[in-house]
C-alpha cells in the first residue's frame, strides 16, 4: 500500500488546518452558507435530511488495518458506531456534527486518510477493482496509476471548479470489474503490438438521469503521457462543459453534444502542446510509487493446501462460503476472501464499529493487514493462505459477516436513500431489506446464480441501478413511494444501460414483482444462463408481459 | 392544514423546528403552528433572521396535521426527518452507541 | 473592492507589474472594433474577458496588453483558470493578469497558482487575505506556469540530497 512521506503528510495537514479556519469563520458568520458550501464539499461534508454527512475518502478500496481501526474509532467517538461503505469504494458517516469534523479530519490525517474531493465540482476518488495486484489476469497493477492519479487530481488549482463532478475509474484486465465505462473517464490497462503497456482511454460514462455508455477516444495512449492527456481532457472539459443547467453539465453530455470524434480531437489538439512538459510524471516517480505496491512476502506453498480441501468436503456451510466469496489467487496456495456486508435483512454496505475492528484484525493476521472495499459496497482480504481461510470464515461468521452470497441476488447493492439522504424521492434500504428476506435461502439463490440487483433511492443513481441486471429506481408519485424496474443493465466489459419494463410499481407489491422476474428467467432459461444472458437473449419483452399481465 | 418551520441547526446539522418563543427545538412537537397567513409571515421573517444570524441553515415551512401523537408532518420525507430513519439497524445502533 | 498585487506580499514568480496609476479595461468587442487603432498607440492598454471568453480569443494580441482581466461571475465558474494558464503558459502573457467579480480568499491561492497575479477583493484587508492565503499551502502535486516545483520534484531532490549525505 501506498505509504505517504513527510510532503504527503503535510498536503494533508495543512488542508486540515485550512479547513478548521473555513469551519470557524463559518461558525463565527464570517462566511456564508452560499460561500462556505463548495469549501465543505471539498472535505467531503454534506448537509443532509437529520445531519452532516462526513464521505471519507479510500483511494481506490485499499485501507490497511490501521486505517479500519482509526474508521471503527471514529465510528464510535463521532457518530452513531457504523459506517456506510459506498458503490464508489468510499465510507459515510451520517451523524457528525460540523464543529467536530476538522477534529476527525485530524484523526484521518494521523492514519493518512483524508475526505478530500469526495464531494463538489472536482475530481473525485479514483476507484479501481478491488483484487488489483492479486488477479490472475492483469496486465499491470492498476493501483500504481490510481495513486499517480489521486496526486495529480489533489487540490488540482485548475480544476477545483469544473460545470460538474468528475469521477475517474481504472481497470487493469481486459474483465472489467471497475465499471470504467459508466465513468466520466475509465482508462483500461492494454498492451500495444509491442508489448508496451499503456491505456485504452474511455470518455463520457456516466448514470443518473441521462445514464451513457462512455467512448473511446483513445485505443492506446501510452503510460508516460497518462497526466497530460488526463489534463488535456479536464482543460477541454472546464472549458466547454455546460455551465447553464446543472443536469447537462457532466462531460458526457458534451461528448454526445459535440461528438466523440470532435471531443478527441480537441483533446488531442490541447495534448499536443502539454504532453511531455512537466506535467507527466518523471519515471523516478512512477517507479517510487509503484514500489508500495510490491507483493507481500507470500509463503512459498505448492498446490492447494490440504487441510482446506478437507473442510470443505467436511462442512457445507463452509463450502458454500468458500464457492461464493473465495477467488482465486494469482500467488499458488492463496486466496482472496469476499466479505459480505449483505447479511439478510439489514441495510447493504453497512458495518458496525466492532465489525470494522474485527475485519481489521483479521486483516492484520492473515491478511498482511490490507483490506479492500468494493464498489458493490462489500470488503475484501486479498491475500489470504487457504490454510487459514476456514479460520476467517468461522471468525466472520461469529460477527454477522458470513454472509456466503457474494454476485448472487441477496448481494445487493443499495444507496442510503430517502432515510437519510436529502436527494431521494424513496426508501431503498427498506426495499433491500425485504428482498433479501425474501430470497434468504441459499439453495434457491445458488439456483438463480449470478444476478446484480440494484436499488436506487433517485435518478442520481449512487445505487448504480442502470447497471443491474435487475434495477430498482425510487420515484415519487404524488407523494407516494414507487418504484421503476429495469432489467438487462451491466457494468462490467458489456456495459449496457437497463430498459425500463414498464410503469412504476407501489413499495408494498415491489418484492412479488422481482419473484415474477425471477420466475419467468427461471422458466425460459437455457441450461447454464445467467439471468443475463437469458435476458440478453429473449430481450425485455417476456419479462414484461408476464409482469404486467400478471397485475 | 397548519405549517410549521424547520431547518438543520448549523453547528450540528440537527433538524430542528421553530418554536413560539423563537428558538429552534429538536422536537417537532414544540414547533409552533402557523394557522393563517399572519403568523406565516410572522415566523417566516424569524427563521430568515436565524438563517442570517448562523443559527440554522436554509428554513423551510412544512405542511403538518393533527395525529393521536401530536403534530405530524404530511410528506413522508418529513416524518423521516423527524422522527429518524425508519429501518431498525440504525436505531438499534444509535441507541446502543451515543 | 481593494485591488491587491501579489507582489505586494511576496517575491512573485510572475511578471512584475509596471503599471502606473489606472489602464481602463476594454471589454473584447470594443478591442475587436477598435483593435487597428489601438494597436498603433503606446498607451498602456488593459482588457476584461467575460467567463465564456477563452484565451485563444486573443492569441495574437496578449503582448498589447498591460493588464488582462478575467471575470469570475460567481466564484464557481472556474473556466477563468483555464484561461488564466493558457494565458501565461501557451500565449506567453507577460502583464498582470486580475481576477475580479466574485474572488473570494479561499480560491486565492488557486488563482495565484494558474497565473493571476492581482486580485480584486472585498474589504480593506485584502493584502492581509492574499499573504494569509498564499502561506497556507506549502506543497501542491501539480505543475502550473509559476514554475514551483512540484511535491514529485521536492521529494527526488530531497533524496538526492539525503544520498550526497
Amino acid at each position: 500500500m501506498y505509504q505517504y512521506d513527510e510532503i504527503d503528510q503535510s498536503v494533508v495537514d495543512q488542508r486540515v488546518a485550512q479547513f478548521r479556519g473555513q469551519v470557524q469563520r463559518r461558525l463565527s458568520g464570517e462566511l456564508s452558507e452560499d460561500e462556505f458550501k463548495p469549501l465543505r464539499l471539498m472535505n467531503g461534508l454534506y448537509l443532509q435530511l437529520h445531519a452532516y454527512m462526513l464521505r471519507v475518502a479510500i483511494p481506490y478500496g485499499t485501507l490497511s488495518s490501521a486505517q479500519l481501526h482509526k474508521l471503527a474509532d471514529i465510528a464510535r467517538r463521532y457518530d452513531r458506531g457504523y459506517g456506510h461503505f459506498t458503490t464508489r469504494q468510499n465510507l459515510q458517516y451520517n451523524w457528525p456534527k460540523l464543529e467536530d469534523t476538522p477534529d476527525i479530519l485530524a484523526e484521518l490525517a494521523s492514519v493518512e486518510m483524508h475526505a478530500i474531493q469526495t464531494s463538489g465540482n472536482c475530481i473525485r476518488n479514483v476507484t479501481t477493482e478491488q483484487f488489483a495486484g492479486v488477479a490472475a489476469d492483469e496486465i499491470d497493477d492498476p493501483r500504481v496509476y490510481a495513486e499517480i492519479v489521486r496526486q495529480w487530481s489533489t487540490f488540482h488549482p485548475e480544476f477545483s471548479f469544473l460545470p460538474r463532478k468528475f469521477k475517474i475509474a481504472l481497470t487493469g484486465a481486459p474483465t472489467d470489474r471497475a465499471a470504467v465505462r459508466v465513468h466520466d473517464i475509465g482508462l483500461v490497462l492494454r498492451y500495444d503490438d509491442t508489448g508496451n503497456v499503456g491505456f485504452e482511454v474511455i470518455v463520457g460514462g456516466g448514470q443518473g438521469r441521462t445514464p451513457m455508455i462512455g467512448k473511446t477516444i483513445r485505443a492506446f495512449l501510452p503510460k508516460p503521457y497518462l497526466l497530460s492527456y488526463l489534463e488535456a481532457i479536464m482543460r477541454v472539459y472546464n472549458q466547454y462543459g455546460r455551465r447553464d443547467n446543472m443536469y447537462k453539465a457532466r462531460i458526457k453530455i458534451l461528448v454526445h453534444e459535440v461528438g466523440a470524434e470532435a471531443f478527441a480531437r480537441d483533446v488531442e489538439a490541447e495534448w499536443e502542446h502539454i504532453r511531455a512538459t512537466a506535467t507527466d510524471l518523471p519515471a523516478a516517480e512512477e517507479a517510487r510509487i509503484r514500489a508500495f505496491f510490491a507483493a507481500p512476502p507470500y509463503r512459498q506453498v505448492a498446490g492447494t493446501d490440504p487441510g482446506f480441501a478437507a473442510k470443505r468436503l467436511k462442512d457445507r456451510a463452509f463450502a458454500l462460503w468458500v464457492r461464493t466469496n473465495v477467488h482465486a489467487h494469482r500467488q499458488p496456495g492463496y486466496a482472496i476472501a469476499n466479505i459480505s456486508l449483505k447479511p439478510e435483512g439489514l441495510p447493504p454496505g453497512d458495518a458496525t464499529a466492532d465489525q470494522m475492528d474485527v475485519i481489521a484484525g483479521l486483516a492484520e493476521r492473515y491478511s498482511f493487514g490490507e483490506i479492500r472495499v468494493t464498489h458493490e459496497q462489500n470488503l475484501v482480504l486479498p491475500h489470504v493462505a487457504q490454510a487459514d481461510l476456514y479460520a476467517v470464515w468461522q471468525a466472520l461468521r461469529e460477527h454477522g459477516l458470513g454472509a456466503a452470497n457474494i454476485g448472487l441476488i441477496s448481494d445487493i447493492i443499495a444507496c442510503p436513500g430517502l432515510d437519510y439522504c436529502a436527494l431521494a424521492n424513496a426508501r431503498s434500504i427498506p426495499v433491500a431489506q425485504q428482498l433479501s428476506r425474501r430470497f434468504s435461502d441459499l439453495d434457491r439463490q445458488h439456483d438463480l446464480g449470478e444476478l446484480r440487483l440494484k436499488i436506487a433511492g433517485c435518478i442520481t443513481a449512487c445505487g448504480h441501478h442502470h447497471v443491474g441486471h435487475i434495477g430498482i429506481l425510487g420515484v415519487d408519485r404524488k407523494g407516494e413511494e414507487y418504484y421503476q424496474i429495469t432489467l438487462g443493465g451491466a457494468a462490467d466489459e458489456q456495459a449496457a444501460v437497463g430498459e425500463i419494463v414498464g410503469p412504476a410499481i407501489a413499495r408494498d407489491e415491489l418484492t412479488d414483482a422481482v419473484e415474477n422476474i425471477v420466475t419467468t428467467y427461471v422458466d425460459l432459461r437455457d441450461t447454464g444462463e445467467r439471468f443475463i444472458d437469458t435476458y440478453r437473449r429473449l430481450g425485455r419483452d417476456p419479462f414484461k408481459e408476464r409482469l404486467y399481465d400478471a397485475r | 392544514m397548519q405549517q410549521v418551520f424547520t431547518a438543520n441547526r448549523l453547528t450540528d446539522g440537527r433538524v430542528v423546528y421553530l418554536t413560539a418563543a423563537g428558538d429552534w427545538s429538536e422536537d417537532i412537537a414544540e414547533g409552533f403552528l402557523c394557522a393563517n397567513e399572519d403568523e406565516l409571515s410572522d415566523y417566516q421573517r424569524r427563521a430568515e433572521l436565524a438563517a442570517v444570524a448562523d443559527e440554522i441553515v436554509e428554513p423551510y415551512a412544512i405542511d403538518v396535521q393533527h395525529g393521536p401523537d401530536g403534530a405530524r408532518p404530511v410528506r413522508y420525507r418529513e416524518v423521516i426527518r423527524a422522527f429518524g430513519p425508519s429501518i431498525d439497524y440504525a436505531v438499534a445502533v444509535s441507541a446502543g452507541a451515543s | 473592492m481593494t485591488l491587491v498585487r501579489d507582489q505586494e506580499v511576496i517575491d512573485s514568480p510572475w511578471p512584475s507589474s509596471e503599471i502606473d496609476g489606472d489602464v481602463p479595461l476594454l471589454t473584447l468587442d470594443e478591442w475587436s472594433a477598435r483593435r487597428d487603432e489601438l494597436r498603433r498607440t503606446n498607451a498602456p492598454l488593459g482588457l476584461r474577458l467575460a467567463s465564456d471568453q477563452g484565451a485563444d480569443l486573443i492569441a495574437d494580441d496578449v503582448q498589447r496588453f498591460a493588464v488582462i482581466a478575467l471575470d469570475f461571475p460567481t466564484f464557481k465558474d472556474g473556466r477563468a483558470y483555464s484561461t488564466a494558464r493558457l494565458l501565461r503558459e501557451r500565449y506567453g502573457f507577460r502583464g498582470e493578469l486580475r481576477a475580479i467579480g466574485n474572488v473570494l480568499r479561499d480560491q486565492l491561492s488557486s488563482m495565484h497558482r494558474c497565473g493571476f497575479s492581482a486580485f480584486e477583493v472585498d474589504g480593506d484587508d485584502a493584502a492581509d487575505k492574499l499573504r494569509k492565503a498564499l502561506a497556507e499551502i506549502g506543497a501542491w502535486y501539480q505543475w502550473t506556469g509559476d514554475r514551483r516545483p512540484t511535491v514529485a520534484h521536492l521529494r527526488h531532490a530531497r533524496r538526492a540530497e539525503r544520498a550526497r549525505g
